[in-house]
Formats: C-alpha cells, sequence, structure tokens
C-alpha cells in the first residue's frame, strides 16, 4: 500500500547528487548559441534594423530581424489545441515582431558561436523605431481614440464577458440590506522559476528537435508546427528535468524562435538561454487585476446580492486570452453563494506591458485578495467575526457551477484547524484596543479551487505501463514532472494497484513527444487527478493482462487468482501460487503464447471538483518603519485524500512563501512614461529569502473526494492563494486600516498609516 | 581574451584544465569537467544555485572568475559521494526532509550549508538561516530546507561529543 505514505521522492537522490540533467546541462559539441534583441520602446514599429556591424563581429554565424522571419502568426498558450475556430488561442505574434507592443519586444536575433560574442553582436545592432504613445494601464487603453495595439480588437479589449445568477436590480430592493463598495487591486508578478527559460533546437532526419525547460511538451510541439509553418509530426520536443514552471512554463515561450534559428543555419544545433533579466519581463508574469465588489448584505451577514467588475491587465499579446479573468471573475461566486443573485463583468485589456500568462492558480489569488478583503470590510463595519459571516455564506457540499462540483467539503475542518493553531479567539479578545507604535493582529481568508480545466477544455491524459522480465514495471506519462512531485504520486498510484512494492515502478520521468503518449501536460492542479486517472486505469489494465496470463501459465478457470503482494495468489485462500516475476518471465519468453505485457491507455476526465482551504495569520505592525513580521501563519488545505503527506506539506509550504512574497514584497515595476522595467532582477524584485521566511505550518482536513482517482483533488497550486488577503486582513484587524493594493510594500503602509493619523 | 591553463584542485583531484581567460569559474566546472550539480540561475550572484567550495568557503561561481581559483581547493556536490557510492549526511537529509522539489536550488543550498556543517561552532536555527540566505528556493518555502541543515548541523555536533 503507498497511498497515504510519505514516500521519498523518486528523483530525489538524482537531484541531490546532481545527477538529474536539466536542458542546460547537456553537452552538445560546437553548439551555437543565441540571444534575442528586444525592443527598447513599448509601442510602435520598427522602421529599419541595421545589422552590418553585428554581422562583422568575428563568430557571429546569422543575424536575423524581424523582416526576416516567416509571416506566421502563432498562438502560444498552454491549452489543448480546440477544434472549434472560436474557441480557438489568439494567434498573435511573430517569431519576431516589427510591430513592436511592449518595452522587450522580440526584434531581432543573432546565432553565434559563443554567448560573449552574441551578446556583443546583439549590442551592435542598430534599431529605428517610429514610436507611438506608450498604453501601460488599463485606463490609457480603455480611453476614446487611442490607437489600438492590436488592429482586430480596436478597443484593446481582448474579450468581455458577463453572467448573472438570479435578477440582481430585484435583489437589491430588498428592504433593509446594507451595501459595501469596494476597489482592489493586484499587482504584476513574477514566478521566479530558479532555472530560467532554456532551450536548444537542432535538425534530425529531416525534422526539428526542441529539448525545452516546458510544463507542456505536446503543445510546445504543436505550437513549434503552427509558428514554422510545417507538419506538427516533424516536430519532436523534449522535456528533461525542469527547475520549475510555476505556470510561466505553462505557455510556449521561445521554442519556435530556437526551432526556426536551428533551421536558418542548416540544422545544426544552437542553444538559446534566457538571460534572468530578460525572463521578467519577455517571458509571462502574472496578470495584473482590478476589481470592483458592490454587495447587498442583510444585518446578520447574509449576502443578499454581489456584483463585480473585474479588468486584468493582459499586456501586449493573448498568451493564455480571456481565460485567466473569466476564471477569476468565475471564482466570485463560487466560494460564496448570494441568497438571490450574482453579477460578474469580467474585461481583459490589452496594453503595452510585457504579456501576462498563466502563474500558480491563474486568477484566484488575485480574486480571492479582492474578494476576501472585502468580505473583512463587511464583518467588520457589521461587527461579526470575520469566520461567522464567511460561514454562513461559504461553499456548501454538493454546489456546482459551471460542471464544477463540491464532492466533499472540509472547509469547517480547515476553519477549525486553522483557529486551533492561531488560538484565534483568545488573540481577537487580546489584540482588541492596542495603542503604541507595535500592534499586533489575526487575519484570515477561505478560497476555493477547481481541480482542473473540465468542461471549460478537453481533459485527456495517458499513461503507459511495461511490465519487465523481473516483475517490476515502467510508467511513462503524458503529463510532466516540474518539481510538484507528480512522478512520485503517479508511481505511488501505479504501487497501490498492482500491489507491487514502490522500488519496482520506474517512472521515466523525460516526455520525449516521439514516444511518450499524450497529455495536456502540467497545470491547474489537474495531474493527480486527472493524470492520476490515467496512471490508475493503465494500472488497472496491466494487472488485468498479467491476470490474464497467469491464469493460461497456471492453467486455472478465469476469477480464481488475484495479484496481491507482488505474487499471484488463490482469491479464496490468499495461497501464493507463483511471483510476478515467474508471470512474467513465462510470458515473455514461453514457446506457445508469447506476450510483452503493457498497458497503454488514454483517459478523459469528465468531472472537476473543488478544492478548498484556508489560512490564519496573527502579525506584528511596526507603524513608524512600516514593516510586518508574520509570527504565526498556517494554511489548511482539503485537498482531498492525501496522497503523501511530507511531499503534500512540501507543496503547501513553497505556496505560503510564493503568497507571502505577492503580500508583502513582490511587483514587477516600470517606468510610468516609457514602460521600462526597473527592478527585473533577482535583487530587487524581492522574492522571499529564508530570512522573510517564518515558520510555515501546513495541515490537511481529512476528506475524501469520490470523483478523484484515490480520493485526491486539487493541491498544487492552492496554497498559494490565501495567505496574502489573510495578512491583509490582519493588518486591518491590528490597525484598523484597509490595505486594497497588494503588496503592503513599507512605502505603501508608512504612507497610508500617516494618512489615517497612526 | 586569451587562453590560459588553470591549475586547481577539484573535488581532490588535480586539474589542469585550458581556459578562457574571461570565464566565469561556473562556466568551467560545467562545460569542461562537466560538474552539472552547479546550476546557473542567474549568471551574476544573485541566485546561489552555482554556489561551490573555495577553499572550504562558499562562493556564487558564476562571478568568480575560473582564473582566480589558480591553485584554490574547489569543492561541489559531486565530491560529496564516497569511493562505495554512499552520498553524505546532508544529501540523505534533504531526501529524508523532502527538502527538494524541482531540484534546480538544491546542490547549491547543500554547498552553501557545508562551512556550517564542517565547523565547530554551534549554529543556532536563525544563524544557520543567514548563512543560506543568499541562496534563492522558489519550491520549498524554505522550510524543509532549514530542517535539513539544522537536523544534520544537530548529528554532527552530537557525534563530535
Ligand atoms: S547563477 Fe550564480 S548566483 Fe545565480
Ligand atoms: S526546489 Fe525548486 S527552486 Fe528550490
Amino acid at each position: 500500500m503507498s497511498i497515504g505514505k510519505s514516500i521519498k521522492r523518486v528523483d530525489a537522490f538524482e537531484k541531490v547528487t546532481g545527477r538529474a540533467k536539466y536542458t542546460n546541462d547537456y553537452q552538445i559539441n560546437n553548439a551555437y548559441v543565441a540571444r534575442i534583441l528586444h525592443s527598447t520602446i513599448a509601442n510602435g514599429i520598427v522602421k529599419s534594423i541595421d545589422i552590418s556591424e553585428a554581422v562583422k563581429l568575428e563568430g557571429v554565424v546569422k543575424v536575423v530581424t524581424c523582416f526576416d522571419v516567416p509571416d506566421i502568426t502563432f498562438p502560444t498558450a498552454g491549452h489543448p489545441f480546440s477544434l472549434d475556430p472560436k474557441h480557438m488561442d489568439i494567434a498573435d505574434r511573430k517569431l519576431l515582431n516589427q510591430r513592436v507592443r511592449y518595452y522587450g519586444d522580440d526584434v531581432a536575433a543573432v546565432v553565434a558561436k559563443d554567448e560573449i560574442t552574441a551578446a556583443r553582436a546583439v549590442n551592435l545592432i542598430k534599431v529605428e523605431y517610429e514610436e507611438y504613445e506608450p498604453i501601460l494601464s488599463i485606463e490609457d487603453a480603455l480611453k476614446e481614440g487611442v490607437k489600438p495595439i492590436h488592429d482586430d480588437y480596436p478597443d484593446n479589449i481582448l474579450a468581455h464577458s458577463s453572467y448573472e445568477i438570479g435578477d440582481y436590480e430585484n435583489a437589491i430592493k430588498e428592504e433593509g440590506l446594507i451595501a459595501f463598495e469596494g476597489e482592489y487591486e493586484t499587482p504584476t508578478v513574477k514566478h521566479c522559476y530558479i532555472e530560467s527559460a532554456v532551450s536548444y533546437a537542432y535538425e534530425e532526419k529531416g525534422r526539428t528537435v526542441v529539448v525545452t525547460s516546458t510544463q507542456i511538451p505536446h503543445i510546445v510541439r504543436r505550437v513549434v508546427g503552427q509558428a514554422l509553418g510545417i507538419g506538427w509530426g516533424k516536430v519532436r520536443v523534449i522535456k528533461p528535468y525542469i527547475g520549475g514552471g510555476f505556470g510561466g512554463k505553462q505557455d510556449v515561450l521561445y521554442e519556435p524562435l530556437n526551432a526556426y534559428l536551428s533551421k536558418i543555419v542548416g540544422g545544426r544545433c544552437v542553444k538559446l538561454n534566457i538571460p534572468r533579466e530578460e525572463n521578467f519581463v519577455s517571458t509571462r508574469v502574472r496578470t495584473a487585476m482590478k476589481f470592483k465588489i458592490k454587495s447587498y448584505v442583510r444585518p446578520d451577514g447574509r449576502f443578499v446580492a454581489r456584483k463585480i467588475e473585474l479588468y486584468g491587465n493582459k499586456g501586449a499579446y493573448a498568451s493564455h486570452g480571456h481565460s485567466m479573468v473569466a476564471k477569476a471573475c468565475n471564482a466570485f461566486k463560487q466560494i460564496y453563494q448570494d441568497e438571490i443573485a450574482t453579477k460578474g463583468d469580467a474585461y481583459t485589456i490589452f496594453t503595452n506591458m510585457p504579456t501576462s500568462g498563466a502563474m500558480r492558480a491563474y486568477g484566484i489569488p488575485q480574486i480571492t485578495f479582492a474578494v476576501e478583503s472585502h468580505v473583512d470590510e463587511i464583518a467588520k463595519a457589521l461587527k461579526l467575526d470575520p469566520i461567522e459571516i464567511r460561514k454562513l455564506n461559504m461553499m456548501k457540499l454538493g454546489f456546482v457551477d459551471n460542471g464544477i462540483k463540491c464532492y466533499c467539503n472540509g472547509l469547517e475542518e480547515c476553519i477549525e484547524k486553522g483557529k486551533k493553531y492561531i488560538d484565534w479567539d483568545n488573540k481577537i479578545i487580546e489584540y482588541k484596543n492596542q495603542t503604541g507604535p507595535i500592534r499586533k493582529g489575526v487575519g484570515m481568508a477561505i478560497f476555493s479551487y477547481a481541480t482542473g480545466v473540465y468542461p471549460i477544455s478537453l481533459e485527456t491524459a495517458s499513461c503507459r505501463i511495461i511490465l519487465n522480465q523481473d516483475g517490476s514495471v515502467q510508467v511513462q506519462m503524458g503529463a510532466t514532472e516540474i518539481g510538484q512531485g507528480a512522478d512520485t504520486v503517479f508511481a505511488q498510484m501505479v504501487s497501490e494497484v498492482l500491489d507491487i512494492p514502490i522500488e519496482n515502478v520506474h517512472m521515466v520521468s523525460t516526455q520525449d513527444t516521439d514516444i511518450t503518449p499524450y497529455d495536456s501536460g502540467a497545470y491547474a492542479s489537474r495531474q493527480s487527478y486527472v493524470s492520476g486517472m490515467a496512471a490508475k486505469k493503465a494500472a488497472l489494465k496491466l494487472k488485468e493482462e498479467i491476470i490474464a496470463h497467469a491464469n493460461f501459465m497456471l492453467k486455472l478457470p478465469l476469477g480464481n487468482i488475484d495479484l496481491e503482494r507482488n505474487c499471484i495468489v488463490n482469491k479464496k485462500t490468499g495461497e501464493v501460487l507463483c511471483s510476478l516475476e515467474e508471470v512474467a518471465m513465462h510470458a515473455l519468453y514461453n514457446k506457445e503464447k508469447s506476450v510483452h505485457i503493457r498497458a497503454d491507455i488514454t483517459n478523459q476526465c469528465k468531472s472537476n471538483s473543488f478544492s478548498l482551504g484556508v489560512c490564519f495569520v496573527d502579525i506584528e505592525v511596526d507603524i513608524p518603519l512600516g514593516k510586518i513580521k508574520v509570527n504565526k501563519v498556517i494554511n489548511v488545505h482539503d485537498c482531498g485524500k492525501v496522497l503523501n503527506p511530507e511531499l503534500a506539506a512540501a507543496q503547501v509550504h513553497g505556496g505560503m512563501s510564493m503568497s507571502l512574497g505577492f503580500a508583502l514584497s513582490e511587483h514587477l515595476i516600470f517606468d510610468k512614461k516609457t514602460g521600462r522595467p526597473l527592478n527585473n532582477n533577482l535583487l530587487d524584485y524581492k522574492l522571499p529569502t529564508v530570512m522573510d521566511t517564518p515558520h510555515l505550518e501546513a495541515q490537511f482536513a481529512d476528506t475524501y473526494d469520490i470523483s478523484g482517482p484515490f480520493g485526491n483533488k486539487a493541491l498544487g497550486e492552492p496554497p498559494t492563494i490565501p495567505v496574502a488577503p489573510a495578512i491583509r486582513n490582519a493588518i486591518l484587524n491590528a490597525t484598523g486600516v484597509s490595505f486594497n493594493t497588494a503588496p503592503f510594500t513599507p512605502q505603501r503602509l508608512v504612507e497610508k498609516f500617516k494618512e489615517n493619523n497612526l | 581574451m586569451a587562453k590560459v591553463v588553470l591549475s586547481c584542485t577539484v573535488n581532490s583531484e588535480p586539474q589542469q584544465i585550458i581556459i578562457d581567460d574571461r570565464d566565469s569559474l561556473a562556466d568551467v566546472l560545467r562545460d569542461k569537467l562537466h560538474l552539472t550539480s552547479v546550476k546557473k540561475g542567474c549568471e551574476v550572484g544573485e541566485c546561489g544555485a552555482c554556489t561551490v567550495l573555495i577553499n572550504d568557503e562558499a562562493f556564487d561561481s558564476c562571478i568568480y572568475l575560473a582564473i582566480w581559483a589558480e591553485g584554490k581547493e574547489i569543492r561541489t556536490v559531486e565530491g560529496l559521494m564516497d569511493a562505495d557510492g554512499e552520498i553524505s549526511d546532508i544529501q540523505q537529509a534533504f531526501i529524508d526532509e523532502a527538502a527538494v522539489q524541482c531540484g534546480f536550488c538544491t546542490c547549491g543550498f547543500i554547498m552553501s550549508s557545508m562551512p556550517i556543517l564542517e565547523s565547530d561552532e554551534e549554529y543556532t536555527r536563525d544563524e544557520i538561516r543567514k548563512q543560506i540566505a543568499g541562496n534563492f528556493c522558489r519550491c520549498t518555502g524554505y522550510e524543509n530546507i532549514a530542517n535539513a541543515v539544522e537536523k544534520v548541523k544537530e548529528d554532527r555536533m552530537n557525534n563530535k561529543k
């Protein structure tokens, strides 16, 4: 039995010994290297490019510009392909772009014999631009008469979606309702995976091979095909170990350009390692969002009708399109239910800012920040306990929205555990009526998060298992290990179903689109749920095959034997009849009926489940210094059955740390006039170090989700949702001051405390 | 630029390597000696993924010119495994404490913690944290990394007693 045990990571040994090979660790003889020239204006067109100096440099192999690349626009989102033209991802960028749409857009590239030469050559390229006024904010993008960033979107609105449940206008007429209004804002945040985006490409037998640090190898393959205008079967994508993704690599980044650069040098190997500074702006960022919420509430705290208006800053290119913002807007009606009506309007707006795409929890950290801030404002005004008002309105068991269901609900249990750890009731009393420069506060926030992308998108996953002569198995998943521990839980699943020791399950960690079965990739916390279903189904199939052959080998009638404890046993008595190894050997080598026992299946998942959880914090605010010290923080998750408690807790720690950064320090800042990035490096961006991180407490509710393959639902992304709003609410509790814009940097805190005469 | 010969000791083996005098130590270790435990996350001394020991002190090898290593003793994670293939206590602790996720930062953290582990001084958890604060990890929230280092430090101190 492996499920529910803290099995050590199947890749840990490779990683602590430095043997695990990542994209940049493969040594290719005489590989060329490439560098990209990025625009130094945010909005305009390239009029001309002078490469004459650059090509003269010794060691430069090729220089290409936006005037040379194929006239093909392609999409980049890590979404499965849609056969319905209305739902296709927007194809709005070329390999290099003459129409420049943000400060950092790709306008030319150099292939050279070494890094230093490539970097020097990039500096020698001269670009002449025709500059337009940069459109850096949502407000500017929506102004009458501004020049559209994409001609197909004349008002700079990529999409607008809306819903109304019940009759909102009528609902708010109810007598005695109290109205609350609030505006909230979340910043542009960067994933900061420690391995930068990196790839290399070469040609082999007339086909293009791209080795890349990606979460979505099969999608990269398709998009490289689209971008180069070649058959998708002519592309092979290989994904080795990757140094983190967090959604940033759920987008096709520079793989198509890399493939093209190899092509134009005769299929020679070209490596494209994106420097950290370029990574910050020229890959993807988290969508900055603005929210307007209006709520009509009864004096007892019951929500009667609420509405939200949500604007997402898309940046320069569509990437994931409207899906993030739409998902955030939907979450508004999911975590809480209004008694009568809920209304939502969501807009995704193009600006001349870096392109925003997926980042851990896909829009939900943003909306949860807004909603949970808003709920605390209501609780405060109505003098209600923040927990009680949530309990009154939050999602109940059996709730269904857009095909996503609450199959099990451990929210109450999560709240109880968090409350206990933080000593909530006592602290609420203790922290009342504080004075002086240092004040303490407690805060909390809850969330819900859909586990996969059904029914909006196709959910398909594959698994292939092959039985070896010694009774061990190889498992090939289309799903990708990106650090989250997917390979380990897949191994546990297979070990569980076959009832063989975990050491006998060999995970093939590398995905290679030539041999790995199809899966859309690592995103949406779908791995253990959607791909887990495929692993389970394949293991069950393999078990059937093993038993079938054992029947033949032992000359026994069907139905009398089973596979248990690595052996074939008498189903009735449990008596061991032979080992699995004997069956495996016989299957392959007997002269009567040789079979190579394997299972190769695809599973389409047609369910989706809400994962739930809470965060509680206890903090100290230094008012004159504008500093926040987190004394205690706990996340409690209802992720269904916990498949591997230690790895699950570790996953929660990482998410909490990311959310601490979102609350306290992380935001990309840009020059207000030009859109030039100002802190695109790891020193100035301020992601948390170990010194900034308190003890991170992770706990779980004891639930079982009947829709999950092993009772499990999402855990990968959810930990990063609730910490920031919990801290925000603790500041409110400590000081009485509302912060509606994240992050709460010392500068912002001090300014606001002064405003409030603290 | 000029080609020069670098003589130094790497993981107890004397080396003579022809290098470009502009090469960083990280590039020489990775490209010439294939020591891929040395990772590059930023190449400007911000992330710590490339940390190695130079004469027992932890350095970001990406901003350490290879020529400065002349005559020095360099250690990387590859040197921690013994001749029989046994990994060191700190590597095992990273496995046992679930301190590894994507693994990209792991070897850098292990090397950054070596001076603490090899020192005879006592270290508090806070002092340990300070020592490894030059390394970034985006996956683990540092919780289990600090646990792993703390545990090995404690064990080693107890064994000394
Ligand atoms: S690569 Fe050396 S510190 Fe980041
Ligand atoms: S384990 Fe991924 S960065 Fe540390």
